[in-house]
């Protein structure tokens, strides 16, 4: 009987082995499943034969039967460039702000307005064009890739051969209007890449979390959005509805306490992690436990710009204009072939495989306004500020970006500074190198004050780190923080076992050690020669 | 020369997974602490955690074999040659004394034994349990306990009871060495026997 027993359970123990390795298998083997195909074949409609002169028409034809879809993306910040903050009151938005990188897009269209989502917003102290057919279709919707709103042209693609960049030599083509409007599809990772991978003037340069590796990152990059993985496209979590975009960087969920979002009863919005894993994703109880000061991206994004694109982490506009002996804008690259000094833009410093930093977060990102006094008396001084605090249950522990830098400010003022860096026109930086001319000209193009004279300021400004999350096991290990040279050291607010402690309860309890294992030895030793004596 | 039974078989189950328990706490305790490095944090943590674990059951199984076998009568505090114990650490072992005290299965532990483990037993282990609970539980403090008491002053709470039992742990194993020979007291924690002499 214990024999058959015995054997029964071998063979049960074999089967639940192999049973265990098969249900792993397939587990893993859980990937992105294709996509249905949609219900309407874009190439047979008429109105999309073309032929095409230009991108507006291709809208006019798409506006034929998405009637509602021109008004419902001028309903949203991709258009109107304005968000206005719920918490801070504040005024935010591309058309508001001032940031650390290029300074602010008011001053510098068309090239800032080339990321518009429509055609022709040249002066942005107006609001954007109202034509109908200004909304851009195709930077979203466009599956072929060729479509490519050119920089300098306030949101247009090249209508002729172009030159870019320019001096380079190379020809960019106009794009094939009627293959493209053939051919639209619902938004990929290259199409909200096109704007979002390149912010700050190129691939990577401001977020580092988001750039060109992105589009087909592989697994230990991205392992949502990889192909070999779940192959999500960003709306897979930034969901949409009539065009709005949920997820936004003004107004983040530092902390979802929805959990699951189960349709009709939470927020219509995936773009946190707990949206699809929930509030106890792990299987190791201490682990959850974590959750209610961690966000899950400290420890599942160890470090960013690790897809071979570099991030910008220090800019330095004050030595921009330096020229050669003959004159010429100077180009110096640092050892890893990134660019350390531009005359047109100062220095900089690129990292990959960055480690971010942390701060407390409560989800408000608050902007330092161009209107707004600088304590120029404490440098470096924000640009933004995330706010939250350890004692608040909404607040945790987040990674982010801090990019660095210097820019103008006004020393009477006090005041950061709008810059006109870009135009074919005699004032802009990088057409005379002058900060005088740039500076005077963005205060007349924009209206804002200017004293003329202005200084450089230290600045920091802090970038939400979410994406590029690696495969679980990758994730940091306990030791990254709970060690003295911790990741968090310096966070404060929290007692963390490994990297806090109390010196004086350390000193009094080994020198109670201590005092016990001398006291033991001296008695050893006095043993020993006692019975040593004793012996002779 | 006779042999009698001093320490029954489970009460020296009982010694050696407890002594085995504490060490490996306390080296993943100090692993946690910061100490020692030689493991990682999580895994001194699943180990503490799970010896911590091992530990609270044991003493379950010990104290209900205490309380039905009246074996806890072993640990009632006396004077009654408490001095004559401590003159003989501090004088007689030097001067070849015999040590004053002789173990009887009735009377296993001397005067200072008796204190020690005593002061063990109800002091520093219940503070140990009581602040390692607390530890391991943080998370599922309710409001009231919350609002009273902080994360960090249970940690430094049991990490001072930790200090305190790696003192008792370096003087309960030296003094093990305190017999006639240097193994005479450690013989019967193994075998259970105590050979009983003449008083010489």
């Amino acid at each position: 009987m214990g024999r058959i027993s015995r054997r029964l359970s071998t063979r049960s123990i074999v089967f639940l082995t192999f049973f265990g390795v098969i249900t792993v298998s397939l587990v893993q083997s859980v990937n992105a499943v294709q996509q249905p195909s949609p219900t309407a074949d874009h190439s047979k409609f008429k109105v999309l034969q073309g032929p095409f002169e230009r991108a507006e028409d291709v809208t006019t034809a798409c506006l034929e039967c998405h009637t509602e879809a021109g008004e419902q993306i001028r309903g949203t910040t991709h258009w109107s460039w304005v968000y206005k903050h719920q918490e801070t009151g504040q005024t935010l938005g591309k058309s508001q702000v001032i940031n650390s990188f290029c300074g602010m897009a008011v001053t510098n269209e068309p090239r800032c307005t080339s990321c518009h989502v429509g055609y022709g917003w040249e002066d942005m102290k107006q609001p954007p064009p109202t034509a109908d057919n200004a909304v851009d279709c195709l930077v979203c919707h466009d599956t072929t890739g060729g479509y490519w709103k050119f920089p300098t042209l306030a949101g247009h693609p090249s209508y002729i051969p172009r030159e870019w960049p320019k001096g380079s030599g190379k020809m960019v083509q106009p794009p094939d209007l009627e293959h493209i409007a053939q051919n639209v599809g619902s938004s990929g990772r290259a199409n909200c890449g096109s704007c979002h991978f390149y912010g700050g003037g190129g691939d990577g340069v401001k977020h580092g979390d988001l750039d060109s590796s992105l589009v087909n990152p592989p697994k230990e990059l991205d392992v949502h959005m990889s192909p070999d993985g779940l192959n999500f496209s960003c709306s897979d979590c930034h969901t949409t509805g009539g065009h709005a975009v949920t997820g936004s960087r003004y107004q983040m969920t530092a902390k979802d306490q929805l959990g699951i979002d189960v349709p009709g009863h939470t927020d219509f919005t995936r773009a946190s992690c707990e949206s699809c894993h929930g509030l106890q994703p792990h299987q190791a109880q201490k682990l959850n436990d974590h959750i209610d000061k961690l966000a899950c991206q400290t420890c599942h994004v160890p470090a960013f710009a690790r897809g071979g694109v570099p991030t910008k982490t220090w800019w330095d506009w004050s030595t921009a204009g330096r020229l050669d002996e003959g004159g010429k804008p100077l180009e110096i690259m640092d050892e890893h072939g990134h660019p350390s000094y531009l005359s047109e833009k100062g220095d900089f410093r690129h990292g990959e495989n960055v480690i971010p930093e942390y701060a407390w977060f409560d989800g408000t990102v608050k902007y330092t306004m161009v209107e707004d006094a600088l304590d120029i008396d404490h440098p470096p001084v924000a640009v933004n500020r995330v706010e939250g605090h350890p004692d608040d249950p909404g607040s945790r522990i987040w990674p982010f970006k801090v990019m660095r830098g210097k820019q103008p400010f006004d020393l009477q003022h006090q005041t950061l500074l709008a810059t006109h860096v870009f135009g074919a026109d005699d004032t802009s930086l990088w057409s005379n190198y002058s900060w005088e001319k740039a500076l005077q000209a963005a205060s007349e193009m924009s209206g804002m004050p200017y004293s003329g004279e202005f200084d450089f300021i230290e600045t920091t400004m802090h970038w939400p780190i979410t994406h590029m999350v690696p495969p679980a096991d990758q994730a940091l290990d306990c030791g990254s923080c709970h060690q003295a040279d911790s990741r968090l050291a310096g966070l404060g607010g929290i007692y963390m076992p490994g990297h806090d402690r109390s010196v004086w309860l350390d000193r009094i309890g080994w020198l109670l050690v201590a005092a016990a294992l001398f006291g033991v030895l001296v008695h050893a030793a006095a043993r020993i020669v006692v019975s040593r004596r004793r012996g002779q | 020369m006779s042999r009698v039974m001093i320490f029954k078989r489970f009460e020296r189950f009982w010694h050696w997974a407890q002594a085995l328990l504490i060490f490996v706490l306390l080296y993943t305790g100090f692993t946690i602490h910061g100490t020692l490095t030689t493991l990682e944090f999580g895994t001194a943590v699943e180990v503490h955690t799970l010896a911590a674990w091992a530990l609270i059951v044991l003493w379950l199984f010990a104290i209900f074999w205490h309380v039905t076998t009246g074996e806890w009568r072993q640990y009632i505090p006396t004077r009654n040659g408490l001095f004559a114990v401590m003159h003989y650490y501090v004088v007689g072992t030097f001067t070849g004394a015999p040590h004053p005290y002789r173990k009887t299965s009735q009377a296993k532990h001397n005067p200072l034994q008796r204190l020690a483990y005593l002061f063990f037993k109800l002091v520093i282990s219940p503070v140990i349990w009581a602040s390692g609970l607390l530890y391991l539980f943080y998370n599922d403090w309710p409001g009231v306990l919350a609002g009273a008491l902080s994360l960090e002053a249970v940690a430094l709470v049991h990490t001072g009871a930790a200090f305190a039992m790696l003192v008792l742990v370096i003087a309960h194993v030296y003094m093990a060495t305190l017999g006639k020979t240097v193994t005479s007291h450690i013989k019967p924690m193994i075998t259970g026997y105590e050979d009983l002499e003449e008083r010489h």
